[in-house]
């Protein structure tokens, strides 16, 4: 039975699985809720300063985006940080990290961007036993109007310079959270580091509008006729995370630096995924919000099973696996060649493969009267489009050409050396082969 | 107080009011909007799709369910009644299990095809509650047509001409126009009255004229007509009957199955409709099927299907035989009646089992006896009333191209004509066929 204990940076839980600061860790409530469900540890929900607390529209806060039988694919939302007195926060944080010692709990926090805002709220923060902070840098609506969240996540020099601060006046781990709403996210990564933070979690929600209603021209969620971007999450946004993650993962400039990985992690294939690409944790909340705190034992349950059928005993043997695999495309080899292959048998004549090779791609699709659909080699690239629209897993698979073989297409022999762009004939910066 | 289903005899009344509705309430129930996004998004809109080949009229079916995921159910609606002015009717008759589902392609991969009926049904459902014809006609040409019979393939092809802008009579023997729809077919595929309502929403084209108690032979000639319109369609179906050649077929409580489906589709009351309590119904058709089943929703203790040959010859499709084997009638194959015994009013049935041998269908002399005292013919209907001078092929009417029949100047289509099988859908294919043949002929 795999070891799903985590430690990252020091702090250990159960296993890998963090609720992500958000609504679902608003209140004492919710988080012992969730920990007695069995999930790994809470980011509580982003604390604001001292003094009145923010106030949050009173209409929807959240917009959906469904897929077949309304599984929601995406949600957004325009909540701010927390709305209750801090010291309610504080306290309760107090009591519930008493109560479940073995489980981690985390600050978010988001204060203005002065130096005395941070030396204020941080000795109570740690006053509360949290076992570390969090930066909220990423919220993309409201707060960052206000020049907080995204509005410093997307300057690096104001990342460095508040993670600076923290580290000044904190003595356990800080994490920095990224908002994806930049064009390079290495940029703030490396300011996060350069500022001293242990650790950076990413992604916070992408700037957002869910749709627009065709009667009235609201965007959606709409409050009282008008609507305004929100953040984006959900099983949608995780192809996004996951580059974000690898960039980071692999530059180096913040290779080694820990990442705590979110975005759309919705079962444990998607953590194992993110765990791949160099996160030491995941932060889960659309799929604790969609389905409730009990999708925690199908979690642990899963990456545990998937760990024993790898023979994996621990989750830090699974760190990073497949980052060395991220790579430029300029490096990708060429020399690959495939094949589209249709399984005959399994085939069941929609044609679907047709219609998008034959309209969209390569023509490299045959169609008999009878419905009998063959790849043309000489034509085929092996783009995988077929592939994809193929509602039969496995019927067309990519088969690769062995060395020796002649590509039908090119009529050149398939080479067995590796090589890239770097030195193809074809790019005017090619290097001479020495 | 209901009669019971052990009550001896044809009686009536042998189950309560509340049963009977519960019985003959719709087969199907409409799918739910909900229900319907989800049926429609298993659709994989195939390329040249098997399912749209598969249907007579050629609906455009990835289409429709594409507008009905869109959000647009009228739209699909539209789509559908382009091709398929019955569409609606079509979506609760059809035998969509031989057709355009048995071509999915998802029945082949899972043996669950696309919900193609059902959701057909919920696009045009939708379209027609608007109340609003979606068609208009071209400006009147002045042109009339004579169309005789105001089945399916008949109201097809008025429909048909009158949007091309010609003026239309049609001439119907019965009181109510809607052929087999409104005479036939199962009462709990079609519910609510809804042939007669699709009928009148039809007619909202306008340029249409029904004049019933029409009958052509007697009222009307073939002659007459050709003299006071410029073309007419023949659409007047299968009158007659097989004759069973059984000694005592002539007994009391035997009589053909369509007269007694007919019966049930226009009793005012179901209550009032007889039934045998132990009934046999001899044939292995859509009719036989529909006749028993029917029978037993009635309150029948016991209903059988006697076939000559076996199941697979069944012309029911599996799917149909099943339905009546849910509904528990038996259904013996391999059968062939002898006699019908009994004092004056039918008892028993004697069965003969056959064989088949090089295709050839004999009796094995073996006999076996079953109760019944009500025994409905479902042996087939045959061509009745066809005016003289039409060339026939067999038992049809012979047509070429789209109904063209030896005569020039008449068209006929339907379940009269040869060609395709007798189906409500063919039977509007070939009406708006015969339509559009017959305008390019008017307009030349």
């Amino acid at each position: 039975m795999a070891n799903l204990t985590t430690d990252f940076l020091g702090i250990s839980s159960p296993n890998p699985y963090w609720l992500a600061s958000a609504p679902p860790t608003d209140k004492e409530y919710n988080v012992r809720r969730a920990f007695e469900a069995g999930w790994g540890g809470v980011v509580w929900k982003t604390l604001g300063s001292e003094g009145p607390p923010v106030v949050n529209v009173n209409g929807p806060r959240y917009g959906a985006i469904y897929g077949a039988d309304r599984r929601l694919l995406g949600l957004n939302n325009i909540e701010l940080i927390t709305d209750r007195p801090l010291e309610v926060n504080l306290e309760e944080m107090a009591r519930v990290k008493a109560d479940y010692p073995d489980r981690a709990l985390i600050a978010s926090i988001m204060v203005p961007c002065e130096e005395e805002a941070w030396k204020a709220i941080l000795p109570r923060v740690e006053e509360t036993g949290a076992d570390g902070i969090e930066l909220n840098f990423g919220c993309p609506h409201g707060m960052s109007e206000r020049g907080m969240g995204a509005a410093v996540g997307q300057v690096p020099e104001y990342i460095e310079m508040v993670t600076r601060w923290c580290k000044k006046y904190y003595d356990r781990p800080v994490i920095v959270k990224l908002t994806p709403n930049i064009t390079d996210v290495r940029k703030p990564a490396a300011a996060a580091k350069n500022g001293g933070a242990d650790a950076v979690s990413l992604i916070n929600t992408i700037n957002s509008i869910t749709s627009v209603n065709l009667d009235t021209f609201s965007p959606e969620p709409s409050i009282d006729g008008k609507g305004s971007h929100g953040g984006y999450c959900g099983p949608a946004v995780k192809p996004i995370a996951l580059s974000m993650v690898s960039e980071i993962a692999r530059d180096p400039d913040t290779h080694g630096l820990p990442i705590s990985g979110i975005g759309g992690v919705t079962t444990w294939r998607d953590a194992a995924e993110f765990i791949s690409l160099g996160c030491g944790n995941v932060q889960v909340c659309t799929a604790a919000m969609t389905y409730g705190f009990k999708i925690i034992d199908e979690l642990t349950a899963g990456l545990s099973e998937w760990m024993d059928e790898k023979g994996y005993s621990n989750v830090s043997e699974v760190v990073g696996r497949a980052v060395p695999n991220v790579t430029d495309w300029q490096y990708l080899n060429l020399n690959y060649i495939a094949k589209a292959k249709i399984d005959q048998d399994q085939c069941i004549k929609c044609g679907r493969c047709y219609a998008a090779c034959e309209d969209t791609s390569h023509q490299a699709i045959s169609m008999t009267p009878d419905r009998v659909f063959e790849v043309i080699d000489e034509e085929c690239v092996a783009c995988n489009l077929c592939v994809d629209v193929c509602p039969v897993e496995g019927c067309i698979s990519m088969v690769p050409m062995d060395a020796g073989e002649v590509d039908p297409r090119t009529g050149t022999v398939v080479q067995k050396e590796y090589a890239n762009w770097t030195t193809h004939p074809n790019n005017p910066m090619a290097k001479a082969a020495e | 107080m209901a009669q019971g289903q052990m009550a001896p005899g044809i009686v009536s009344g042998r189950l309560s009011s509340d049963e009977l509705t519960s019985n003959f309430s719709d087969l199907h129930a409409p799918l739910a909007p909900h229900e319907a996004a989800v049926a429609a998004d298993r659709c994989y809109f195939c390329y040249d799709a098997p399912c749209i080949t598969a249907c007579p009229t050629d609906i455009d079916i990835p289409l429709f369910i594409r507008q009905i995921q869109a959000g647009q159910p009228q739209a699909a609606g539209r789509t559908i009644l382009e091709q398929n002015i019955l569409g609606g009717m079509c979506a609760r008759v059809c035998p969509t299990e031989t057709l355009c589902e048995e071509a999915c392609v998802r029945e082949a991969a899972e043996g669950k095809p696309v919900e193609i009926g059902r959701l057909q049904r919920f696009a045009t459902d939708d379209l027609m509650a608007t109340g609003e014809h979606p068609f208009e006609r071209a400006p009147v040409t002045g042109k009339t047509v004579a169309v005789i019979g105001a089945g399916p393939a008949g109201l097809a092809c008025a429909h048909r001409l009158a949007m091309l802008g010609h003026d239309v009579v049609i001439h119907e023997t019965k009181p109510k126009p809607g052929g087999l729809n409104e005479y036939g077919i199962a009462a709990y595929k079609s519910t609510n009255d809804f042939a007669q309502a699709e009928v009148d929403w039809l007619l909202k084209i306008g340029g249409i004229a029904i004049e019933t108690g029409s009958v052509l032979g007697e009222t009307i000639s073939l002659q007459g007509l050709q003299e006071n319109y410029d073309a007419v369609f023949l659409s007047i179906g299968l009158a007659g009957v097989n004759a069973l050649r059984s000694q005592g077929a002539e007994k009391e409580g035997v009589r053909h199955a369509v007269d007694f489906i007919s019966d049930v589709r226009q009793a005012s009351d179901l209550a009032h409709l007889p039934v045998g309590r132990n009934v046999v119904v001899i044939g292995g058709g859509m009719t036989a099927v529909d006749a028993a089943v029917k029978s037993k929703l009635l309150g029948a203790e016991h209903v059988t299907i006697a076939y000559r040959r076996g199941r697979d010859a069944m012309g029911a499709s599996r799917y149909e035989q099943d339905l009546a084997a849910s509904h528990g009638v038996r259904i013996m194959t391999n059968v062939q009646p002898v006699a019908i015994h009994g004092n004056g009013a039918a008892a028993e049935i004697e069965l003969e089992y056959t064989a088949s041998q090089d295709g050839k269908l004999s009796g094995t002399g073996e006999t076996i006896r079953v109760q019944a005292d009500q025994v409905l013919k479902a042996i087939g209907q045959t061509l009745e009333g066809a005016p003289e001078g039409l060339t026939l092929d067999g038992n049809k009417i012979a047509v070429s191209g789209a109904g063209r029949t030896s005569i020039s100047g008449v068209w006929a289509g339907g379940d009269c004509a040869t060609g395709g099988e007798d189906l409500t859908v063919t039977a509007v294919a070939e009406g708006r066929d015969a339509a559009m043949d017959i305008h390019a002929t008017l307009v030349s």
